[in-house]
């Protein structure tokens, strides 16, 4: 039996909703139509809210502007191309290999946290805890020398690293193995089963949810962590596309409209991922919070 | 538990651990050492040495007389204390007015809360750039147009409305993880002692702040907690709108210009990593303090 209680609040509380989410929605409109826009529309003192003509100038002017080689391996560069595809490509690299590395290692330290008795391992939580709750952002200036030591700087992995050691997934992972039944995995060590077999073929199912949650949440930061990139990569080659895109914006801040097309490649791929995937991450939010 | 399968716990629990401690400790825990032993040192960029000759607390000391420092600090603080109980209270709001929504309608608006953090900083800073614009922002256009203001302002060149400026953005950004939270917290409220007290005659509101909210008070501390880390550390919406000018420099720009830019200063990383840890002390403090404060309700 449902109630019906359409009170007037709630038509007030739903209208002021629905503008609200205009709102937030209205810069990512800002971005979409402004990369299309042409010169004119842009540069309106009345601003243009629907587009009178679209063009791909802006992109043109993006792709035009600087070049890079489409990729590096081993110190081999491949064929020319516009820098902001490198810089695409390196993006998608960094939040691949920094998801992909998060994902193993934490789902084996979650494991190991949740159902192992080991010697020591409340203090190893209780570390894990401490670090999560310390600013990350604070230790960026000392990594910068760490990693220079370890001539790993100006290269995506003084930026993917740092993103697998925050012990975020790894409470994230522990959180989802604690529902791991006992019995089942003492069930598998009697069958002979070894430690590492248990791992893939009964833990490993049983968090797919956790994992994939872990996955998307470590994507759509890396891809974001803005911060971390400006300290770590110098060259243009090793860009990621939202710095590339700060940097335009620090050269160049009177066209718009090419800033625009930049910001449209830095966010639409990412929110595309974000839209598919959309189940999993909200998944991870709560999970992150319970119990906390 | 007999030895022997202590002893193989013992061997599985550290090998699952390996991979991920290594990450950890190499990456999170020696920085951090790096950065408290620094900061008592006058570690700077050129040198070769990483961690500088021992200056006990004189950057701590000199930092209470930067005045620059204390204006960020101030600034941080500002900017803390309006977005976190903004920030709470918005959330709040809309997760109980979507929660008992249709599950596509309660997707759809969870969702478009969510997007300006999926959208990263730098897309956003751009475009609100645009926005705030003197000349060609909408902001000038649409406020003139209903008549708030009758000529164009520099929002983000005027000291007197740049932090403001920052901190609207800030806010479009926080409430995204804050209202997932919330929904699914108020979705968790047990149903039975809300049809008691409704029995008993409670109003909506009376349930709500007297059964729903004691019940939510974990979220709600979490949600205080992230939020409180993140107002701390506004970095991006600085540098990339006003570079710390127009009375918005913060506490984390500050350490970046000091470790980055030229200036007298630069390269000082001993004295950057000293604010590093009055930021951090700061933020355990009022992380403790909510704790507290919470436990006490």
């Amino acid at each position: 039996m449902k109630k019906k209680n359409i009170s007037a609040y709630r038509i007030v509380s739903t209208v002021i909703l629905i503008i609200l989410a205009f709102l937030f929605l209205f810069p990512l409109y800002w971005i979409v139509t402004g990369a299309f826009k042409t010169g004119q529309d842009i540069n309106s003192v009345t601003p243009v809210f629907i587009p009178t003509e679209l063009t791909l100038n802006n992109f043109a002017k993006l792709f035009a502007k600087r070049s890079a080689p489409l990729f590096r391996i081993f110190g081999a560069a491949g064929p020319n191309a516009p820098a902001a595809i490198r810089w695409l490509i390196n993006t998608v690299f960094m939040s691949v290999m920094a998801m992909i590395l998060t994902c193993a290692t934490a789902s084996m330290a979650g494991y190991a946290l949740a159902k192992k008795r080991f010697n020591g391992r409340v203090f190893m939580f209780s570390l894990i805890i401490c670090a999560m709750a310390l600013p990350k952002q604070v230790i960026l200036i000392p990594l910068l020398k760490e990693m220079s030591a370890l001539k790993l700087y100006d290269t995506l992995w003084a930026v993917i690293f740092p993103t697998v050691g925050w012990p975020f997934g790894v409470f994230l992972m522990k959180q989802f193995s604690e529902g791991i039944p006992g019995e089942i995995l003492e069930a598998t060590r009697i069958d002979g089963a070894s430690e590492l077999k248990t791992f893939t073929t009964v833990v490993v199912p049983m968090i797919k949810p956790g994992i994939g949650a872990l996955a998307i949440f470590t994507f759509i930061n890396s891809w974001n962590d803005y911060f971390m990139q400006l300290i770590m990569l110098a060259s243009g080659e090793f860009f990621t596309i939202p710095l590339g895109i700060a940097t335009l914006q620090a050269e160049t801040s009177i066209d718009l409209g090419l800033l625009m097309a930049g910001a449209a490649l830095a966010s639409v791929p990412i929110i595309i991922v974000f839209l598919i995937f959309q189940k999993y991450f909200t998944q991870g939010i709560t999970m992150g919070a319970v119990k906390g | 538990m007999s030895r022997a399968l202590q002893r193989r716990e013992n061997i599985a629990g550290y090998l699952f651990m390996l991979p991920s401690l290594i990450f950890f400790a190499g990456f999170v825990i020696i920085p951090m050492v790096i950065c408290i032993l620094t900061s008592l040192t006058d570690a700077n960029m050129h040198d070769k040495s990483v961690l500088g000759s021992f200056i006990g607390l004189k950057n701590f000391v000199e930092l209470w007389q930067d005045a620059t420092f204390l204006e960020a600090l101030r600034n941080t603080f500002l900017i803390v204390i309006v977005s976190v109980p903004a920030v709470c209270a918005f959330s709040l709001w809309v997760g109980s007015a979507i929660y008992k929504m249709h599950s596509a309608a309660l997707s759809a608006f969870r969702c478009i809360f969510y997007l300006p953090v999926v959208t990263g900083s730098v897309a956003v800073t751009v475009v609100w750039k645009w926005m705030y614009n003197n000349y060609y922002g909408i902001f000038n256009y649409v406020l003139k147009g209903v008549g708030v203001i009758d000529k164009n302002i520099n929002w983000l060149g005027d000291s007197k409305t740049a932090l403001w400026c920052i901190i609207l953005i800030l806010f479009t950004t926080s409430v995204g993880q804050p209202i997932v939270l919330y929904v699914s917290a108020l979705g968790n409220v047990d149903q039975t002692l809300i049809e008691a007290a409704e029995v008993d005659g409670a109003t909506d509101m009376q349930a709500f702040w007297r059964v729903k909210w004691p019940q939510m008070m974990p979220t709600t501390l979490y949600i205080l907690v992230i939020t409180t880390i993140n107002s701390f550390q506004c970095f991006a919406l600085i540098q990339l709108l006003t570079s710390g000018g127009s009375g918005t420099n913060t506490v984390m720009y500050y350490i970046y210009y000091t470790a980055f830019k030229l200036t007298e200063q630069s390269g000082h990383f001993g004295y950057a990593n000293a604010m590093g840890v009055i930021l951090a002390i700061f933020i355990g403090a009022l992380s403790a303090l909510q704790f507290k404060l919470a436990e006490e309700k």
